[in-house]
């Protein structure tokens, strides 16, 4: 192995992260608790670092570091800077709720900063091992986030959940790892790839690790039927830390199943196909159907979300005819929307008067405006409503899915389109028609508010200018 | 540059935006944004027109929007003579009522609202004629029309306005339905919605056919140039489209002055010219716009002789010089039709403005037979109204009396079918507009004093910011025409921004034939028509009401506006709501509410509840269902 400076820089983001988070763990060890804010800034400021390092660290042409290890491509870096700059504003917005549920310790950020390790490795993993390696540390760290919150019975039952329920698909996912690394008889992604070139279909092995190995991602995402835990783990779990889950998890996940069906298994792709077209079906409707049975705006959004990974999956099913660029665009948006909806869910929510159900929010328009504009932003952006983003994304997953031959894919999804408008312009109602009930403030600091705007109005602009995020996106999947 | 023209529309998109976020506040200041905005806006298309004049013309895409199969949707600029000089137009106009406004709505409590909605309109217009395609063109088209519904309807608690609101909105709604199937038809046969191809290739368009009608094939270029026109005809209230301006007045008036006078409604105007060369491909289309121009300028001249409200005057007289801007666009004269549109943008606005003024000091009475010498009061406004109504009637050396006779010295040499009926129709519209002008003029401004007493007591001239924006708008009604004519129509000055097909070249042919006895006919006429409003209401102040007694039917068929309204009302809009109960009783509750609307909700929220009953909450049951999940999918993949 070798450790040169070539390696060094490539890896430089990782090492920035992982570093500071070791640091942080003894720093924190010397500071009173009033002064938590300076671990808490030092948390933020080197995600930021390790998000710009990331992009200017982009590499012309992709390498693979440190034994094979190691992936150093654009879509890595792309995905870098989302997954480091949501988790950025994730702890931003954080900041007030966190301190109100006493979890704004030192411990949290460290276990922040760990999680964002494993979802870079996730990234930019080369072989088998290192995926699993930086799942792990993830899903760890975020089970253990989620479980700071003590004398909370739903933040407890959330992360038991979450825990039993994702050692059960990590199990699946390692069993797949396993049975793809005995056909292949190698750890390295593009081994793999080359032996699944050759063997393709004809290895009954390598079909089925590719099945167990799809299930395992299809928990992380998040998709039916696989996806139970995410409505009980996004309520229970402490809003700050949903917004996590929500955005970035949801990216790293995307991310690692880039790597492992594209990277690794992409020679069958018309068998994973098959299983993204079906489950974005049943994504699609149960996501769609069931949000709008829900009163609770954390497990409505919970249940949008498991929608809008139907809509991925659509993205998902076409991207082998007509590009992988709809899907990152999707996933682009979606952390953008996700990280501001939840972001914004979780200001509200304060101790007197929680932000719990979507009644709440009667009457935001009247005593937070500018919030509530914000919040109608996002619900039509996420509702797929032009000139927003979220038009755009469906816009091109929709059109992926045409080119593909998959029209009555991307008709289906645009039915379930509809039924979804209603649960989200119902919380439009809500703040706009309804007379306001409780007083609600946004408990968000300067900071977060100014934030949230930025990264609501960023939705906004993305729709009305698409150009920039498009432009990236084929530049992320230009290797592929 | 590319950047300045990009400024220009958004500078007045940034003066709406801040207004709008001053709505809420009670403290006048939405002008604060709305007017460095719009001044922005119009300090720099007086620097583009100059870079035009000096040759440097612009045609490309801001940046693409989406692209939807090989359609890309491109927001894209067009610079050239004809857009520099719209441009110009469009933002001193805008300017000059935005000034004008902050004295008009003084003490509105929609005073911030008002700015942002000008404001906005400014940036859609400017959209509008600056657009190098037509997907842009609509955006603006559209955007115009939502900002002039907001307008009419500002007083949203009256509601006549409501009323005025929605049938302009509806009017317009039918002539969008024009408007895009001549997109469509365009972008069928040629695949392309930039206005370049599509001139490029017009040829191809007048060669294919279209079956509108199953077996009556018909020329594309005719189908889509007369379906724009459809649109044209709503946006820039030709017969029988026109039904919704009059009633527009509802909208206070600086709104009149800038949207239903001097700009909006000239969009269909513009759009004529600007799609000369798709228009030169079809004698079919030409000689429709010619005819119902002509029809336009004539009838509703004659409506306007018989109105009491002062904004209505105007307003039918608007119609009717559309009318005449419409005729120019028929005979191919195009350069003179936007001339017209120039002139009349100045003179029309001073005119509403001026009426404004005077509405304002007789207490917000717009009924004429209420005012009365009020030029002894007012007398700016009154000597920047007569420099108004100068124009307007075509007297020499007033701006309109170029612009105008030009039209009809043209429609005299046109030879495209129609042209005839259009010369007599608008050389008789003018002996019209001279009569029902000054009729007006002397109603409001001489007379005795027909308001009441109190009103009397208080009656003063404006406020300076109301009375500068008439003192600027004057000078232009006064002496555009004199000095722009000869470079503008006739010096060629919009080079190959218009395009006239051979032998069609009507302004051309003008240059060298200028002479001969025909041409003092308007102003002659015109001048007979201030004498007859004069001696009639004057001098013989009886003789109106007798004359409207002995003309009987005639007269009532003016009253009631030739029956247009009816015509909507009652036949259109009875027969439509029919229709739609019909449609709603039996159609609508039954089948789509009762059974697809509800019928689909109601099974969806049951799914919805079952669904959730899934959901239970076990761990046991989460981890029985992904291995029901695995089961499933490992099966399908090895048993099928």
């Amino acid at each position: 192995m070798t450790f040169g400076t070539p390696e060094m820089l490539a890896v430089l983001p990782e090492l920035v992260v992982m570093g500071m988070a070791l640091g942080l763990l003894v720093l924190d060890l010397y500071l009173r608790p009033d002064q938590r804010g300076i671990t808490f800034a030092l948390a933020v400021a080197t995600l930021a670092v390790a998000a710009v390092l990331a992009a200017v660290l982009v590499p012309g042409e992709a390498r693979t570091l440190l034994n094979g290890q190691f992936l150093h491509d654009r879509l890595g870096a792309v995905l870098k800077v989302f997954l480091l700059g949501g988790t950025a504003l994730a702890l931003i917005y954080g900041r007030r709720p966190l301190q109100r549920l006493a979890m704004y310790r030192g411990e949290l950020f460290i276990l922040m900063l760990l999680a964002s390790a494993g979802m870079m490795l996730m990234a930019s993993a080369g072989t088998l091992l290192m995926a699993y390696l930086g799942l792990e540390l993830m899903s760890l760290s975020l089970y253990t986030m989620i479980a700071m919150d003590r004398d909370s019975i739903p933040a407890t039952e959330g992360a038991v959940k979450y825990f039993l329920l994702g050692s059960l698909a990590s199990g699946i996912l390692l069993y797949g790892l396993s049975l793809v690394f005995g056909a292949s008889g190698s750890l390295a992604l593009d081994e793999i790839a080359a032996h699944a070139a050759r063997a393709g279909v004809s290895d009954p092995l390598l079909v089925l690790g590719g099945v167990f190995v799809a299930i395992g991602l299809a928990f992380k995402l998040g998709a039916v039927p696989f996806h139970m835990w995410i409505p009980d783990v996004y309520h229970g779990s402490p809003s700050p830390v949903t917004v996590v889950l929500a955005s970035t998890s949801k990216l790293a996940a995307f991310a690692l199943l880039m790597r492992l069906l594209v990277g690794g298994l992409g020679p069958m792709a018309e068998q994973w196909q098959v299983i993204a077209g079906a489950l974005a079906v049943l994504s699609l409707v149960v996501g769609n159907v069931v949000a709008i049975a829900q009163t609770a705006i954390k497990r409505m959004l919970a249940y949008s979300a498991i929608a809008h990974v139907g809509f991925l999956l659509i993205g998902l099913a076409s991207a082998p005819t007509s590009g992988y660029m709809a899907p990152v665009l999707y996933m682009l948006l979606y952390t953008l929307m996700g990280a501001a909806a939840f972001g914004i869910v979780s200001m509200l929510d304060r101790d007197e008067a929680p932000a719990r159900t979507i009644d709440d929010f009667a009457g935001l328009s009247r005593t937070h405006p500018w919030t509530a504009f914000l919040m109608l932003i996002l619900m039509f952006a996420l509702a797929g409503v032009p000139p927003t983003g979220g038009f755009m994304a469906k816009l091109y997953v929709f059109q992926a899915a045409v080119e593909a031959d998959l029209v009555w894919l991307a008709v289906f999804g645009v039915l379930m389109a509809v039924i979804g408008a209603f649960y989200y312009l119902r919380v439009v109602k809500a703040m706009y028609f309804d007379p306001p009930e409780r007083t609600l403030g946004p408990v968000g600091d300067r900071v977060a508010q100014g934030a949230v705007s930025v990264n609501a109005l960023a939705v906004l602009g993305l729709g009305i200018l698409p150009g920039p995020l498009v432009e990236l996106s084929l530049f992320a999947v230009a290797g592929i | 540059m590319e950047t300045l023209y990009l400024l220009i529309p958004l500078a007045s998109l940034v003066g709406a935006l801040g207004a709008g976020t001053t709505v809420a506040s009670v403290r006048e200041i939405g002008h604060r944004w709305a007017i460095p905005g719009v001044a922005v806006s119009f300090l720099l298309s007086l620097v583009v027109l100059a870079d035009v004049l000096a040759g440097h013309t612009f045609n490309g895409a801001v940046y693409t929007w989406g692209a939807i199969g090989g359609l890309e949707l491109e927001v894209g600029l067009l610079i050239d003579r004809l857009t520099a000089v719209m441009m110009a137009v469009v933002t001193f106009v805008s300017l000059a009522v935005h000034v004008y406004t902050i004295g008009y709505m003084h003490g509105d409590p929609g005073y911030n609202r008002f700015f942002a909605y000008i404001a906005g309109f400014t940036f859609f217009m400017l959209m509008l004629v600056m657009a190098n395609n037509f997907l842009v063109l609509f955006f603006g088209w559209e955007g115009v029309g939502l900002v002039s519904y907001l307008l009419i309807g500002f007083w949203y608690t009256r509601e006549s306005a409501i009323a005025a609101s929605l049938k302009a909105f509806l009017v317009n709604r039918l002539g969008d339905i024009g408007f895009v199937l001549g997109l469509g038809a365009i972008y069928a046969t040629l695949g392309t919605l930039a206005y370049e191809p599509v001139f490029a290739r017009a040829g191809e368009l007048a060669s294919s056919t279209i079956a509108v009608l199953p077996g009556m094939p018909w020329s594309v270029a005719s189908f889509a140039a007369i379906a724009l026109f459809v649109g044209a005809m709503a946006k820039s209230a030709q017969i029988p489209l026109h039904v919704w301006l009059p009633d527009s007045m509802e909208g206070p008036t600086p709104i009149s002055a800038l949207i239903h006078a001097a700009t909006m409604v000239t969009a269909g105007v513009f759009m004529l010219a600007r799609l000369s060369p798709l228009y030169e491909q079809s004698l079919a289309a030409l000689s429709l716009v010619l005819v119902v121009g002509a029809l336009t300028a004539l009838a509703l001249g004659l409506v306007a002789l018989v109105q009491h409200d002062i904004k209505r005057v105007i307003a039918y007289s608007t119609i009717s010089q559309l009318g005449y801007m419409v005729v120019a666009m028929g005979i191919s004269a195009y350069a003179a039709g936007i001339f017209h549109l120039m002139t009349h943008a100045f003179f029309k606005a001073l005119l509403f403005l001026a009426a404004g003024s005077a509405i304002h000091a007789v207490a917000d009475e717009q009924d004429m037979r209420r005012m009365g010498g009020l030029a002894r009061h007012m007398p700016v406004t009154h000597w920047t109204f007569l420099i108004g109504a100068l124009a307007l009637c075509g007297i020499w050396p007033f701006a309109g009396y170029y612009s105008k006779d030009t039209i009809i010295e043209a429609a005299a040499l046109s030879a495209i079918p129609g042209a005839g009926f259009a010369y007599w129709a608008t050389l008789i519209g003018v002996g019209i507009t001279a009569v029902y002008t000054f009729r007006m003029y002397f109603l409001t401004f001489h007379g005795p004093e027909r308001m009441d007493a109190e009103t009397r007591a208080h009656l003063h001239e404006s406020a300076r910011v109301i009375t500068w924006p008439l003192v600027v708008l004057a000078v232009p009604s006064l002496l555009a025409g004199f000095f722009l004519l000869e470079p503008v129509v006739f010096g060629g000055y919009f080079g190959s921004s218009l395009f006239v097909a051979e032998g069609r070249d009507v302004l051309g042919e003008l240059a060298h034939h200028h002479g001969g006895w025909g041409q003092y006919l308007p102003l002659a006429l015109a001048l007979a028509g201030v004498g007859l409003a004069y001696y009639l209401y004057m001098v013989r102040r009886d003789l109106p009401a007798r004359l409207a007694a002995a003309s009987g039917p005639a007269y009532s068929a003016l009253v009631a506006k030739l029956g247009f309204d009816r015509l909507f009302e009652g036949w259109l809009a009875g027969a439509g709501r029919g229709l739609g109960r019909a449609l709603w009783r039996g159609g609508d509750e039954h089948l789509i509410d009762g059974l697809a609307v509800n019928g689909t909700a109601g099974r969806v929220a049951a799914a919805a509840a079952r669904l959730r009953g899934i959901q239970s909450g076990y761990v046991y049951h989460y981890a029985f269902s992904m291995l029901i999940g695995v089961f499933a999918l490992v099966s399908w993949f090895f048993l099928a």
